[in-house]
């Protein structure tokens, strides 16, 4: 029901490109939203929708669709210019990110946007959601799987755990998450406004298959994701370590660019840096 | 609106009948909802023995998912069951249901407008001598005020078992409040609730008592000492307090000179308060309500707790006598 799957690392790398200057456009646009934290988190999801999803954009409700939770909703964004590559709605919607009646919400609203599974924005609660969808795929002998795109500041939040405890218990094998290690917060430094390391000994301790990569790697990305699918009666995390803001070199590990957008130059500099790229 | 006289044969009998604790019910109607429809799934945080969901957990073990002592998770994946055309019943005590968990019942139950049957059990005082921490006072307050959620608190077993059935098959967010103690079994054998409508047992020319929960019996006894005290005095079980049921509360306003709500929860936010807010812009007429003032509870009998917070039929009567 998905249009012709990308395997190509190439593709990917170039769809993936598209991707941000679609996010910098919207953000440019709109004048607020998450810039560092929708950059971040690309390639992974890049890679989840168009290397691994089955989807129907012509109808979102398809009853077997892959689903794609983005616990992190503050990077509705990358979620948007994802979705609007993949045919869900027409590219020029993305102009309207933000704007009083958009689809195209601060964060995420599945009741404003066919496509979203649910709404998120408030950090924390993406994960128990994606397990709830999981176990009623499994009491259904549907063979679809949920991934679920989680802040490294995110899990800062108890919900996590608790979610990370039943996805053991129950072991929800048809779930993937994926944890965006960009190491910053609104605040600073991750491990500066709470230290969360040791991440990878944490999941694993709470019983999941862990794999750590670098979260911009396609190869190693599109392996992990190979990898989550093969593993069986207990859940998987992938860590990918990641750089905030990603792709526009003067927006790179910079902690304000947290929740501010591109000036109009900041926008034409970042064009021609991932043109380039 | 429901409005009918009760047959002196259906009091006869509704005396006859046991009480029995809504909680009870709702495991019994959840057993035999569970084996009419697979779709039903049931989810607990580590007090199914008390929510009585236990009974369905034994019956359908690969349907029943106990989430440990983790309401927030438990509401999360609730409403990952329901996007996958499950029909969610997530249950535990009023308290954390709706305060452990609040944000997210407004984010992925009533934002996400997901198809999630939150039926808590020991509401209010009922919970008893377990004390305030473990009273939810507020709980309809809570629930009332978040978008696109309806909320039910039925008087008595019966009317649980109705409840349960009509929220099976109601499309969208549902808060249904039960308590941990017996009541006695008020409605009229053939009551059949429906979402949105009230019952009027009787429209009194002095005095209304709207009424929900335990308070529906308490209400009735008022009722009965009043009308023998030459006050005529309806009832009504206004059982879904959101959405209210304007029309039959119009009906009590205008034929009466006074309306008496009766929970047994805050005065703030919850049934008196929502009656007020609707009379006040369409009928403002003189209001009382019987409620838990302002005030955290303690420990004791729920029997001991109604009349320590003002809630027996005598404290209802002194009301009505003194306001008008």
């Amino acid at each position: 029901m998905t249009k012709g799957k990308v395997t190509d690392v190439k593709e990917l790398k170039h769809i993936a490109k598209k991707i941000r200057l679609h996010i910098l456009h919207m953000l440019t646009k709109s004048g607020s939203g998450h810039t560092g934290g929708s950059l971040s988190a690309v390639d992974v999801a890049v890679a989840i929708y168009f290397s691994k999803m089955n989807f129907n954009p012509k109808d979102p409700s398809w009853k077997n669709r892959d689903r794609f939770i983005l616990s992190k909703g503050h990077a509705a964004p990358l979620l948007y210019a994802i979705m609007a590559e993949a045919g869900y709605f027409p590219m020029d919607v993305i102009d309207n990110l933000r704007k009083v009646e958009s689809p195209l919400q601060g964060h995420p609203c599945c009741t404003s946007l066919p496509g979203v599974e649910v709404s998120t924005g408030s950090l924390g609660q993406g994960l128990s959601v994606a397990n709830g969808i999981a176990l009623g795929l499994r009491l259904d002998n549907n063979p679809a799987r949920v991934f679920c795109v989680m802040g490294d500041g995110e899990i800062q939040e108890g919900q996590i755990w608790e979610a990370a405890m039943t996805a053991a218990h129950y072991k929800i094998d048809n779930l993937c998450a994926v944890v965006d290690n960009n190491g910053l917060q609104i605040d600073g430094p991750v491990q500066k406004v709470m230290g969360i390391a040791p991440i990878h000994d944490k999941w694993a301790a709470f019983g999941w298959h862990v794999i750590g990569i670098d979260g911009h790697n396609m190869e190693k990305i599109l392996n992990a994701l190979n990898e989550a699918e093969s593993v069986k009666g207990k859940p998987t995390v992938i860590i990918a370590n990641t750089t905030k803001g990603k792709g526009v070199s003067f927006f790179e590990d910079k902690v304000e660019y947290h929740g501010i957008t591109p000036t109009p130059e900041e926008y034409e500099r970042a064009v021609k840096e991932i043109h380039n790229g | 609106m429901g409005e009918r006289a009760e047959s002196k044969e259906q009091r006869a009998e509704s005396s006859e009948k046991k009480a029995k604790a809504t909680r009870d019910e709702y495991g019994d109607t959840l057993l035999e909802l569970g084996k009419k429809r697979s779709d039903i799934v049931v989810l607990d945080a580590d007090l199914s023995g008390s929510t009585k969901t236990a009974k369905f957990a034994k019956a359908f073990p690969g349907r029943f998912f106990n989430m440990g002592i983790a309401e927030q998770d438990m509401v999360g994946t609730a409403a990952g069951f329901s996007l996958t055309g499950k029909v969610p019943f997530a249950s535990t005590f009023a308290v954390f249901e709706t305060g452990r968990a609040w944000d997210q019942i407004r984010l992925t139950v009533c934002y996400s407008n997901t198809n999630v049957k939150l039926v808590a059990t020991h509401s209010g005082i009922t919970v008893g001598e377990d004390g305030a921490s473990h009273q939810a006072l507020e709980d309809i307050a809570l629930m009332r005020a978040l978008p696109n959620m309806t909320v039910i608190v039925p008087a008595d077993a019966a009317e649980t078992a109705s409840v349960i059935n009509a929220v099976a098959d109601f499309k969208g967010p549902v808060y249904v409040r039960l308590g941990r103690a017996k009541v006695p079994y008020v409605m009229p054998d053939d009551y059949k609730f429906k979402i949105g409508k009230a019952f009027a047992f009787k429209i009194g020319k002095d005095v209304n008592i709207i009424a929900a929960g335990i308070m529906v019996a308490i209400a009735k006894k008022a009722a009965d000492i009043l009308s023998k005290d030459g006050i005529d005095t309806g009832v009504i079980n206004m059982s879904t307090i959101k959405p209210l049921d304007g029309e039959t509360l119009l009906k009590a306003a205008r034929n009466s000179k006074l309306i008496v709500t009766a929970e047994e929860h805050s005065i703030i936010g919850g049934l008196g308060g929502a009656v007020c807010e609707f009379l006040a812009e369409n009928h403002p007429v003189p209001v009382k309500r019987i409620g838990i003032n302002d005030t955290f509870g303690c420990s004791g009998s729920p029997d001991e707790l109604l009349k320590i917070h003002g809630l027996t039929a005598e404290d209802i009567v002194k009301t009505v006598k003194n306001a008008i």
